[in-house]
């Protein structure tokens, strides 16, 4: 992001309160990326994390990508054991994590190796030095010592024994000397803080409360915070100190929040909306646990989780709490997905809701369960046997988890169909600020069970509304009883049929029930010129860079517009025509092609993919460039 | 601001079928029969099982809108389709997984799974052993014809080794399972055996299991009249079966045979066929105690396999443990008594705020 100083003023540091500060010229800025590299036990999550926080509260416009390895704890100081965690902040209006980083701060030599690519030309690099010995640059396969040979010369580098003023700083506290070594992300951390100008209360409050049983603890983490930031006050290793003002966003209250929490949120808050129970049914998996670790938290709000023995049996529980007239979401990743087709294929046949999440991450099999991709919307659509529609629907950011987990859930109650809500890794695990809805202001699901025969004094459990939408009759309610199950079911009666005409019928019907959803949801709306040489579509995580992209190519004066499916299928009703106004459509997706093969075969349009599967979100300018390739300049 | 619920807002207690107010209405076998024609093959041992089932539920006092049977697939799956109470035939060996869930949301419910050999041991064996060892509040009728019925006729994870199928044309090398030690192993708090033509031990074991508060776990040995008749015809042949069975009762000794004269005595860690009278006294048999805490005296009876030994019928285990809703819902409502119900706007602002003005 750009990192172009907008005024610059002399003034000295905040007010002096141990060694001597030193005179820094104050630079302001638009938007900052950093990235916080180390390994993975050097806790560099939660340093992010942290500075997340702090800059939201601030009042900073956010987006975050942590990328950790799929081990645990992989060799310290490999490269395979590298966790990072990056944090774009802005005084305006931001949709992705940055593409290129403005200050990178690697805390070893592996960090540095393999995150160094990403740093901006120019750029800030804080290094460890105390981390560069023989044995750290043999695990990082460096021949020779990179911050003795010359190779960062393109870039400020900042050597700060980091490990040595950690200890010094936590000296007295009477601590081994491993638990004094693990503070050292909070010296690293108020050291950025210092050169970001960010305030220092949140964190401390953090601290506070995390380890209020830990006194040692809690003493040595804000001593390192402090000396971190003291530091960067009286060092002269640094010329500058930046500054990035509030953002103007719209007012409101605010926080921030994760994919995956707002997932959670939209889960408990559509529960109320509706006036059901939330039955949370997993079984663990990357990246999609959290979800679950939130709703197991949340028994107040009467939710109830089951942990699963594995996932068919977890959606197998969410549609047998369905059938209780309970609100039934099972939630997984890919490779559950696969596990659960069979079972989302009879909620299909018996016409019960059903909302399955799936936070997507690389595949096929099991394959990169850390990082994000987008190649399950073929399964979600299609993914099997038989005619099998389902709705289906994907959140555009972190935030919109919560609006599309509610839509979704809507969609499912309503229609008396499952909904595969297509999340990512990128969505669930990044983060944003979310305003905070007016709770009164959300509307409510309205949902009926039928308490009277249907049909002559008999209930017939297919009978359909206008919608085609069947009754949700409960076990328990006299009068009602009936029986569901996964063979083709005669009209009306909901008899087991085998007539050949019958189930065609009923196979229209289904697709039909799911087509009618098109009805219920709102059109697809464009960013930019309502006509024009290029289109640019996508779903799913990829909204911000798209938007971004665009936003930028419209600027230099191409007549190029955005528009973002967050519904699946079926997709807005405006869709096609929509896509005509255009001479040209880009479909950017982190996959090979699969909205592509699905509005080339739906609209009969010329649409060109733009794919990257390489387990991490798109570059703003690798859009950007296609953009300006196809659109003329 | 909507109330939370600590439970569904249908079900208001967990028994609510004894707790109605309304008289209870006295269910007959006839108002458990759907209008569904029958489809098994003529002889076959589920119509037994069937007719038992309505006998034994019609005597419960439960209403029958109560009562969700729940089902993979199978012959044995088609069950529900014949009974008029609620009913979903799921997926192939699944059945538990939907029970589960069913029963978190619904506890007031009376829900009993149907499943076979193949459908319970084979594809859903995983599911089988989850739902006994969490003691979920469901009744797990197994039929075991120890044959694949529907898909005409294969072996089974419990048919015995040399059993001759179109997928086993020289006999089967397979080691069968046994569904009770399975159950056992998996921590069942009920666990029986019956047999479909033993109609009234049939009824009562259902009733039993009925009756019991968790997982129960039934075997019900099944004739399948097409694909293999007559597997279990030293235990229903009434020329021999006394000698190749053993009804277990609690509290009383292990005797058999048609005389009477048989019992089985522990020898060593082994059981042992004697003949009383030839030295041996009732006193030196085991007694059953279905109650017993420990089970490795009711799985020590599980192995008890013809011919060796007579196979035992009854209740092999019957303890009492929380059931697995119970824990979840006490749960949910001890977090709801000591910090009140959940609020949205202090859960959303649960994390740090700041407001833009
Ligand atoms: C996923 C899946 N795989 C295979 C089948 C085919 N299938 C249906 S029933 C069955 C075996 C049933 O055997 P069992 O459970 O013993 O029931 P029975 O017919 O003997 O009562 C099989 C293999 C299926 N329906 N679904
Ligand atoms: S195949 Fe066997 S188990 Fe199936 S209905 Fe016929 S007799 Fe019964
Ligand atoms: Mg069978």
């Amino acid at each position: 992001m750009s990192s172009v100083a907008r005024s610059v003023e002399e003034s000295p540091s905040e007010p002096q309160t141990r060694g001597n500060p030193v005179k820094h010229r104050v630079e302001e800025l638009d938007s900052v990326v950093v990235r916080f590299a180390g390994d993975s036990g050097d806790g560099m999550q939660l340093a992010g994390t942290q500075f997340t926080n702090a800059s939201a509260i601030f009042g900073n416009d956010i987006s975050t990508l942590p990328d950790f390895p799929a081990e645990i704890r992989a060799p310290a100081g490999t490269l395979a054991g590298v966790s990072g965690f990056q944090i774009n902040f802005s005084s305006h209006d931001i949709y992705t994590p940055g593409d290129l980083v403005n200050t990178l701060v690697a805390m070893n030599p592996a960090a540095l190796k393999t995150n160094l690519k990403d740093l901006e030309k120019g750029g800030l690099l804080i290094v460890n030095s105390d981390a560069f010995t023989f044995n750290d640059l043999r695990k990082a396969d460096y021949a020779t010592n990179p911050l003795e040979d010359g190779s960062l010369s393109g870039y400020r580098v900042i050597p700060v024994p980091i490990n040595t003023l950690n200890r010094e700083a936590l000296k007295d506290i009477r601590l081994s000397p491993r638990e004094v070594d693990r503070c050292k992300n909070f010296f690293a951390l108020g050291l950025v803080y210092w050169l970001y100008d960010r305030p220092l209360e949140p964190t401390l409050r953090w601290i506070r409360e995390k380890f209020a049983k830990n006194p040692a603890i809690l003493e040595a983490n804000t001593r390192a915070l402090k000396a971190g930031f003291h530091f960067g006050e009286t060092t002269e290793l640094f010329q500058v100190q930046y500054r990035v003002p509030p953002a103007s966003i719209k007012p409101g209250t605010y926080r921030k929040i994760t994919g995956n929490e707002a997932t959670a949120l939209g889960l408990v808050t559509a529960s109320v909306l509706c006036n059901k129970t939330l039955v949370y049914c997993s079984y663990p998996i990357t990246p999609a646990s959290d979800i679950l670790h939130a709703l197991a938290e949340l028994k107040r709000y009467g939710v109830r989780t089951f942990q699963a023995e594995d996932e068919i049996a977890a959606v197998g529980a969410a549609i047998g709490a369905s059938f209780g007239g309970a609100l039934g979401v099972t939630g997984s990743s890919g490779p559950g997905l696969c596990l659960k087709s069979e079972a989302i294929g009879l909620a299909v046949m018996v016409e019960l809701p059903l909302l399955v999440i799936d936070v997507q991450r690389g595949g096929p099999s099991t394959g990169l369960p850390t990082k994000t991709e987008q190649a399950d919307l073929l399964q979600a659509l299609f993914g099997r046997n038989g005619e099998s529609p389902v709705a289906v629907v994907a959140p555009c950011s972190p935030a919109d988890c919560f609006d599309m987990t509610i839509e979704a859930v809507r969609i499912a109650l309503r229609f008396m169909t499952p909904v595969i809500l297509l999340s990512d890794g990128y969505l669930g695990n990044g983060a944003e600020p979310w305003l905070i809805p007016d709770i009164n202001a959300l509307p409510r699901i309205e949902i009926t069970h039928p308490t009277k025969p249907n049909h002559d004094g008999q209930f017939m459990p297919y009978l359909r509304d206008a919608r085609l939408v069947r009754e949700w009759a409960l076990p328990g309610t006299p009068g009602l009883e009936h029986r569901i199950g996964g063979l083709e079911k005669e009209d009306v009666t909901g008899n087991v049929s085998y007539d050949p005409l019958n189930h065609e019928k009923m196979v229209r019907i289904r697709a039909q029930k799911v087509a009618n959803i098109a009805n219920e949801i709102p059109p697809l709306s464009v960013n930019g010129p309502e006509e024009g040489d290029l289109l640019v579509i996508g779903w799913g995580g990829t909204f911000g860079s798209i938007t971004t992209a665009v936003n930028r190519a419209r600027r230099k004066g191409l007549k190029v517009a955005s528009a973002h499916l967050r519904y699946l299928n079926p997709m807005p009703k405006n869709t096609g025509e929509v896509l005509k106004r255009y001479k040209r459509i880009l479909v950017p997706e982190l996959n090979c092609g699969q909205l592509l093969l699905l509005l080339r075969g739906r609209y009969l349009v010329d649409a060109i993919g733009l794919n990257k599967i390489q387990g991490k979100p798109f570059l703003v300018s690798e859009i950007e460039s296609e953009i300006h390739r196809l659109a003329g300049t | 601001m909507p109330v939370l619920r600590s439970g569904t807002q249908e079900a208001n207690g967990e028994n609510m079928a004894t707790v109605a107010s309304t008289p209870l209405p006295t269910l007959t076998p006839k108002d458990l029969s759907s209008d569904q024609d029958v489809r098994w093959c003529p002889g076959c041992g589920d119509y037994s099982i069937l007719a038992q089932m309505k006998k034994a539920l019609a005597g419960l006092g439960i209403p029958r809108e109560k009562f969700v049977f729940i089902s993979g697939i199978g012959c044995s799956s088609r069950f529900p389709y014949y009974m008029n109470t609620y009913g979903f035939h799921t997926i192939h060996g699944r059945a538990p997984t939907f029970a589960t869930g069913l029963k978190i949301a619904r506890p007031d419910l009376s829900v009993w799974v149907i499943t076979g050999d193949g459908d319970g041991l084979s594809i859903g064996g995983n599911h089988l052993i989850h739902a006994i060892r969490r003691n979920v509040d469901i009744k797990i009728i197994l039929f075991n014809n120890e044959i694949y019925g529907l898909t005409k006729g294969q072996y089974s994870p419990t048919s015995r080794i040399g059993t001759r199928t179109k997928s086993s044309p020289q006999g089967s090398v397979e080691n069968p399972l046994r569904p009770i030690s399975i159950a056992i192993g998996a921590e069942a708090t009920f666990v029986a055996r019956t047999l479909d033509v033993d109609v009234n031990h049939l009824t009562d074991t259902l009733r039993r299991a009925a009756f019991h508060k968790g997982a129960a776990f039934v075997e019900i040995y099944q004739n399948c009249k097409i694909f293999n008749d007559a597997v279990f015809e030293y235990a229903t042949d009434k020329s021999i079966k006394a000698d190749n069975t053993l009804y277990l009762e609690h509290g009383k000794p292990l005797v058999f045979g048609k005389d009477r004269n048989k019992g089985i005595r522990l020898r060593g860690l082994d059981p042992e066929v004697v003949t009383l009278g030839n030295g041996f006294a009732v006193d030196d048999l085991l007694i059953h105690d279905e109650k017993a805490e420990e089970p490795s005296l009711a799985y020590l009876l599980s192995r008890m396999v013809y011919p060796r030994f007579p196979e035992c019928f009854g209740v092999f285990r019957a303890v009492e443990r929380p059931t697995y809703e119970s824990l979840i819902n006490k749960q949910v409502e001890d977090v709801i008594r000591s910090k009140g119900p959940g609020k949205l706007e202090e859960l959303f602002a649960s994390d740090d705020v700041w407001v833009v003005r």
